[in-house]
C-alpha cells in the first residue's frame, strides 16, 4: 500500500521569497521570471492578500474532478497523490477549467497546439523518493512535505501547541473530499481568496449519480419503446384487418344483390 | 414574382457575406489560436461556441428524434409529411455541431481520441459518443430520401427494413446526450448560480429539449411553406405544440429562496421563465390561439427564444459571477456562430432543391387510411411517380 503524500503549507511561516516558484520553473523547464498569479507559465505563484502571501497551486485533490470529466483519460490519479495531465490524449475541450472547483488548470491561450498546464506535484521525484522541488527550496519550513497522515496529525498539534494562533480549521482536509495541500493560517480562509462554499464530499459523485443511471435507461427505454410500437402497430393491423372484412362483406352482399337482380 | 426574386437575392447576399467573414475568422482562428480568436479566459474557457452552437444546437435538433417518436414508435402515421424535413434538420444541425466543435477544441485533430481512449466516468465521454452514434443514425434515417432520389429501390428497401431499431436506438441515444448535456454541469454546483443548478439538471435538459423539439418542429414549417411556397400542415403542428406545451410545464427551478433576490441572474431567470415557459404555456394552451398561423409561430418562437435563453444563462451567465470576470463574445466568435447557422439554412435549401424531402412517401401511403378497399388497392397498377 502506497502512502499518500501531501504537502502542508503555513501560511504564518511564508516570507514570501518566492523560492518556491523559482524551484518549481527550474525543475519543470518553465520560462524563469517572478509571476504573481498561476499562468500557464507558472505552476505555483504567491498571491498577496494584504500582508499574508497564500501559495496557490494544483491541489491534487483526493477525487478530482479534472480526472473524472476528462472524455479521453488524460488526467490520472497517481497512488502517491499527484495528479497528472497526459497532453498526448487532450483534445482540448476545457472541461478540466471548466470543472476545477480551485480554478487552477490554465491554458496556453496563445499558442496553436494548447496544453493544459499545472503543478505536478514532481511525481518523478516523489516515485523516487525525493521531496518536490518546492518543498526542499522553501527556507522557512512554510511548504512541509510527508504523508499525508502525519502531516494532518502535524498541523493539529501545531494548532494545538500555540492557542489561538491559528484559525480552527486546517484547509484541504475535507473539501471536495480532500485535498494533497494542506493549509493552515492565522487569518480567516475566506480573507485570503479561498474557496469555503466548498463541500465535503466529492464533486465526481455528482455526476456519477446520474451517469450510473445510464443502463437502466438504455435498457428500461428500450424495452419500452419496442413495447409502444408493437401495441401500436399490432392496433394499427386490427384496424385494418376488420376494414378489410367489412370491405369483403359489403362486396359479397353487394354481388348477392346484383346475381338477385 | 419579381418581389420574390429579390427576397430571395437580398437573402443570398446576406448568406454571401457572412460566410465570406466566416472562412477569413476561419483561416484566423487555425493558424493564430484560440487565444487571439475569442475572449476565452482561465476564468472563463466556455463560451459562445459551447454555450449557443453546441448547447443550443443539440437541442434545437431535438425535433428529429421527438418526431421520430410520434410517427414510427406511436405508429401515429399522420405525422408523415413533415417527417423529412425535420430528420433533415436533425441530420444538418448535428453535423453543424460537430464543425462548430471543431472550431471550439483546442486540438481539433485530436477529437477522434474520443473514439478509442475512454473515460466511462465523464459525461463529455458519454455525450461524444452519443453524439457521433446518433448522426451516424440520422444519416441513415434520411438516406431513404437520398435513395429514392437515385432510384435505388432495393437498397432503399433494406434501409427501411432496419428502421424500427433505428429509430429505438436514436430515441434512446436522444435521450441519454439531451439529458447528459445538463449532466455537465452537474460537477461545479459552486460555480453555476443557484437558480440554475439542480440536481434534476439532466431531467430539465431532456424535457426542455423535447418542447423546443416541437416548437422547432412548427417554426421550420412555418419558414420551409414560405422559403418553398408550400401549404402548411396546420392541424398537426397545433397538435404537436400540445406536446410541447406538457413538456413546458415540467420545468422549474429547484432552488425557489432564489427567485426574489435582487441580481442580473434573478432577472435573467424570469426573462427565461416568462418567455420560455409560462407566455407559450398559457398562450398554446387556448385552441383559438394554436389553431391560427400567427398564435402558432408565436408560441413556438416564444419557447425557442425561452430556450436560448435557458442555455445561455447555463453556460454564460450563471457561471460569471463565481468565475468573477465577465464575458461576452469577440466578433469572431459571433461571426463564426453566424456562419455555422448560415450554412445549415444553406444546405437545407440545396437538399430540399435536390431531393425529395417534402414529396414524402404519398404513393405509397397505407390503403388503410383511403377511402378505398385493400382489394381494389391491390388490383390496381403499381403507381410511380
Amino acid at each position: 500500500m502506497v502512502t499518500k503524500k501531501a504537502l502542508l503549507i503555513d501560511l504564518t511561516m511564508c516570507i514570501g521569497c518566492n523560492s518556491c516558484q523559482e524551484a518549481c520553473k527550474k525543475v519543470n523547464g518553465l520560462p524563469e521570471g517572478e509571476e504573481k498569479s498561476l499562468s500557464a507559465t507558472a505552476y505555483t505563484a504567491l498571491e498577496e492578500h494584504g500582508d499574508v502571501f497564500v501559495r496557490r497551486m494544483c491541489q491534487h485533490c483526493v477525487d478530482p474532478s479534472c480526472v473524472s470529466v476528462c472524455p479521453v483519460g488524460a488526467f490520472t490519479k497517481t497512488p502517491e497523490g499527484p495528479v497528472l495531465y497526459d497532453e498526448s490524449k487532450c483534445i482540448g475541450c476545457r472541461y478540466c477549467i471548466q470543472a476545477c472547483p480551485f480554478q487552477v488548470p490554465r491554458y496556453e491561450w496563445g499558442s496553436n497546439y494548447p496544453r493544459v498546464q499545472k503543478c505536478r506535484f514532481c511525481a518523478e521525484r516523489v516515485k523516487s523518493g525525493l521531496q518536490p522541488a518546492c518543498a526542499e527550496a522553501c527556507p522557512t519550513g512554510a511548504t512541509k512535505f510527508g504523508n499525508r497522515d502525519d502531516l494532518i496529525r502535524e498541523a493539529y498539534e501545531r494548532m494545538n501547541a500555540e492557542s489561538g494562533k491559528y484559525v480552527n480549521k486546517v484547509y484541504g482536509i475535507d473539501e471536495v473530499g480532500g485535498t494533497s495541500i494542506l493549509y493552515l493560517s492565522a487569518v480567516p480562509f475566506e480573507e485570503l481568496g479561498f474557496k469555503t462554499n466548498l463541500e465535503n464530499t466529492a464533486l465526481p459523485m455528482h455526476t456519477w449519480n446520474a451517469l450510473s443511471k445510464i443502463p437502466g435507461v438504455v435498457a428500461v427505454g428500450g424495452v419500452f419503446l419496442y413495447g409502444i410500437w408493437w401495441i401500436t402497430n399490432r392496433r394499427n393491423e386490427v384496424q385494418e384487418y376488420e376494414r378489410q372484412q367489412e370491405t369483403a362483406e359489403d362486396r359479397a352482399n353487394r354481388h348477392d344483390d346484383s346475381e338477385q337482380r | 414574382m419579381k418581389n420574390y426574386l429579390k427576397a430571395v437575392t437580398f437573402w443570398k447576399a446576406v448568406a454571401g457575406i457572412i460566410l465570406a467573414a466566416g472562412v477569413y475568422v476561419t483561416i484566423f482562428r487555425f493558424t493564430q489560436g484560440l487565444g487571439a480568436t475569442t475572449n476565452l479566459s482561465d476564468q472563463f474557457p466556455w463560451g459562445l461556441w459551447i454555450g449557443f452552437d453546441v448547447l443550443c444546437g443539440v437541442g434545437l435538433a431535438a425535433g428529429g428524434f421527438t418526431l421520430a417518436t410520434i410517427v414510427y414508435i406511436f405508429n401515429i402515421k399522420r405525422f408523415e409529411p413533415i417527417v423529412r424535413p425535420t430528420i433533415l434538420t436533425a441530420f444538418l444541425g448535428y453535423l453543424l455541431v460537430i464543425v462548430a466543435l471543431l472550431y471550439d477544441l483546442g486540438r481539433p485533430l485530436q477529437l477522434w481520441h474520443a473514439i478509442i481512449m475512454w473515460n466511462p466516468q465523464s459525461v463529455m465521454f458519454e455525450v461524444a459518443w452519443c453524439v457521433i452514434l446518433y448522426t451516424t443514425v440520422l444519416a441513415f434515417e434520411f438516406s431513404p430520401v437520398v435513395f429514392e432520389k437515385f432510384g435505388m429501390v432495393k437498397v432503399q428497401n433494406v434501409v427501411k427494413r432496419f428502421m424500427l431499431p433505428l429509430i429505438i436506438i436514436g430515441v434512446i441515444l436522444s435521450t441519454l446526450h439531451q439529458s447528459s448535456l445538463g449532466s455537465l454541469y452537474l460537477i461545479v454546483p459552486e460555480k453555476l448560480y443557484g437558480l440554475w443548478y439542480s440536481a434534476y439538471l439532466p431531467i430539465f435538459f431532456y424535457v426542455s429539449a423535447i418542447a423546443v423539439g416541437c416548437a422547432m418542429i412548427i417554426f421550420e414549417s412555418f419558414l420551409s411553406a414560405r422559403a418553398f411556397k408550400k401549404g402548411l400542415e396546420m392541424p398537426l403542428l397545433a397538435e404537436i405544440s400540445r406536446i410541447g406545451v406538457l413538456m413546458l410545464a415540467v420545468y422549474l427551478t429547484t432552488n425557489f429562496g432564489l427567485l426574489f433576490i435582487p441580481r442580473t441572474e434573478t432577472y435573467l431567470y424570469w426573462v427565461e421563465i416568462v418567455v420560455g415557459v409560462i407566455a407559450p404555456l398559457i398562450l398554446l394552451s387556448y385552441r383559438r390561439v394554436r389553431e391560427t398561423n400567427g398564435g402558432l409561430f408565436a408560441g413556438a418562437t416564444m419557447i425557442i427564444v425561452g430556450f436560448i435563453l435557458n442555455r445561455m444563462n447555463i453556460s454564460i451567465t450563471g457561471m460569471e459571477a463565481s468565475a468573477g470576470v465577465s464575458y461576452f463574445p469577440s466578433w469572431m466568435e459571433i461571426t463564426v456562430t453566424m456562419m455555422v447557422v448560415t450554412a445549415g439554412f444553406v444546405v437545407f435549401a440545396f437538399a430540399v432543391k435536390y431531393l425529395p424531402v417534402f414529396k414524402h412517401e404519398e404513393h405509397i401511403r397505407r390503403p388503410a387510411l383511403d377511402w378505398q378497399s385493400d382489394l381494389e388497392f391491390i388490383s390496381q397498377p403499381a403507381y410511380h411517380e
